[in-house]
């Protein structure tokens, strides 16, 4: 069973007025258990909107979005994924253990079994001794991982995010990506991630979808496979920046020889 | 918070200050003012300043010793404070009635396009309708009123028309809050599959509560003028209302009596306010604080 299957899936706003927009046009994509999927491409080119088609936060205009082999509705109502935004969007008048408590509040877990897992997923993002902070007391890659731990609370076998990092600085970020990275490997999440940053998407991911707009469409992915224990070493290796260059050209819509790349048009 | 500390209670002194200067003003224009008034360019809008329309500063205050009429022991103080007390329980109460019916046309209002739609206008309508006009319907129809045991006392009129006043800030402050909610905080509570109740109650009313601030304050100040003027207009003994029409009338014998009953409603809309602000503390204790408030 694919975690994400998308098929012949398009989007349209406004349909059928004046200012129509066609968000994204048959989209094939298929993303297996375990899988870091990166899209990327420039503003426009429906990234945000696929993430949320797989979040059923939108519903698509024509096609099928099947989330763990479900309707991608009933996924979300059975809180089969976890989501992350650009912004932590953390609410400010509850502490970082109560936001993280939220999602389970709202399954109806009890008391005593949302605080121990609210303390398991702060453990994970190694901020323990902060769930009785006040959100707007954490730094901002603080408050990203208090929204990470949000995400996970429930266990979900899936991830979205979108641009969770774009906020933060350089440093933060670079150390943020090895974060996601190693909670991901010690829980197998699968990971579907909407980034504009191309070493973002190469370093973290297994498979880069690269993306163009007008009309939002995928014109290539990208395997990436840079092993297991990546870490700084990694971010400096020639293979490293071979990849960097082919997502680069495949976004510049120059077709890049060799391996890898191949049109998801099947 | 020991910054907080210190500026509250540079604002208490700042406070007893401009009531300084506001005396210092009086005292100043009734020392240079044109006694029986003055023109400027043919009209008149310079006020008198003769002692019978504007008493001095210490005389008002001493007054508040004195008893209420000749004859009696009493000083006038424990005379308006009464009268305070009464109308602040009407207040209350008419601020409480208007508080749930503001909160409850919010809900429907955001929970409903064509509610909105249709209703906000003729709540903006309502508030143009002057109050003197609608006390005595009030009291007429309250006056019919005869559900079971329950008779319609007089004094009630007076809160709903405080009431009156005070839903509408609190309908429009609280359906902004209500519908400025950020859209990514919407979409996580989506994302949750979270229903309409749990958003309402989890999100938009915690998210809401810097707008119905300042819209509860309006609705703590509109509940007192209404009690006010509602008395005034229906004759209801008891209140400082009353007290005041009662005293302006016997302005030219004794021009420092109005001004005991006045200042005893100034205080009233001060504790109402005062108390709105206390729950304000409470309720944003945890949350981020700008400078300016």
């Amino acid at each position: 069973m694919s975690a994400v299957e998308i098929s012949r899936v398009s989007k349209s706003f406004n349909a059928g007025r004046a200012d129509a927009v066609d968000a994204l046009v048959d989209i094939d994509l298929t993303i297996e258990p375990g899988e870091v999927v990166s899209l990327i491409g420039p503003s426009g080119c429906g990234k945000s909107t696929a993430l949320r088609l797989i979040a059923n936060l939108l519903e698509p205009t024509r096609g099928e979005v099947l989330v763990n082999g479900k309707p991608a509705r009933q996924a979300r109502l059975d809180q089969d994924y976890g989501m992350a935004f650009q912004q932590a969007g953390l609410f400010d008048w509850r502490s970082v253990a109560q936001n993280i408590e939220l999602p389970l509040e709202l399954k109806g877990w009890d008391k005593a079994r949302r605080r121990q897992r609210t303390l398991e997923v702060l453990e994970l993002v190694k901020l323990p001794e902060f769930a009785d902070h006040l959100p707007w007391q954490l730094s901002g890659g603080m408050q990203q991982r208090v929204a990470i731990a949000r995400a996970l609370a429930v266990h979900p076998p899936l991830l979205l995010m979108d641009e969770p990092f774009g906020a933060l600085d350089e440093m933060t970020r670079e150390h943020m990506q090895d974060e996601l990275l190693r909670i991901c490997g010690e829980t197998s999440t699968t990971v579907v991630f909407v980034t504009h940053s191309i070493p973002e998407a190469v370093y973290l991911s297994t498979r880069v979808v690269v993306m163009s707009p007008r009309p939002g469409r995928i014109t290539g992915t990208i395997d990436v496979d840079l092993g297991t224990g990546r870490d700084v070493e990694t971010r400096e290796a020639t293979t490293f920046f071979e990849k960097v260059t082919e997502v680069r050209e495949a976004l510049r819509g120059i077709p890049a020889t060799g391996s890898g790349v191949e049109a998801v048009d099947r | 918070m020991s910054g907080g500390l210190g500026r509250r209670i540079r604002r208490v002194w700042m406070f007893v200050l401009s009531l300084f200067l506001v005396a210092l003003v009086w005292e100043l224009y009734k020392w240079l003012g044109p006694q029986d008034g003055g023109t400027v360019f043919e009209w008149k809008l310079l006020p008198r300043a003769n002692d019978r329309a504007m008493p001095h500063v210490w005389e008002m205050l001493s007054r508040y010793a004195e008893p209420e009429r000749r004859g009696f022991d009493t000083p006038i103080i424990v005379v308006v404070l009464q009268g305070a007390w009464f109308s602040f329980r009407l207040a209350l109460v008419g601020f409480a009635m208007g508080t749930l019916v503001g909160l409850g046309l919010a809900i429907l209002m955001a929970r409903f396009k064509v509610v909105e739609r249709g209703l906000l206008p003729y709540l903006v309508i309502s508030q143009t309708v002057p109050l003197i006009a609608l006390a005595p319907l009030v009291v007429s129809w309250g006056g019919k009123l005869h559900i079971g045991e329950f008779e319609w006392p007089r004094w009630l009129s007076a809160a709903v028309l405080g009431a009156f006043l005070a839903f509408f800030p609190v309908a429009v402050g609280t359906l902004k809050g209500l519908t400025s909610t950020p859209p990514a905080s919407l979409e996580l509570m989506d994302s949750y599959a979270a229903s309409w109740r749990q958003t309402l109650f989890k999100l938009r009313f915690p998210a809401a509560v810097p707008f119905m601030i300042p819209a509860l304050r309006l609705a703590a100040t509109a509940s007192v003028i209404g009690v006010v003027v509602a008395e005034i207009s229906t004759g209801l003994a008891g209140g400082v209302g009353r007290l005041i029409i009662e005293y302006a009338r016997e302005a030219t014998a004794d021009p420092a009596k109005v001004y005991t009953a006045v200042f005893a409603a100034a205080l009233l809309g001060m504790v109402m306010t005062g108390m709105v602000v206390l729950t304000d503390l409470v309720l944003m204790r945890n949350r981020p604080r700008e400078t300016s408030t």
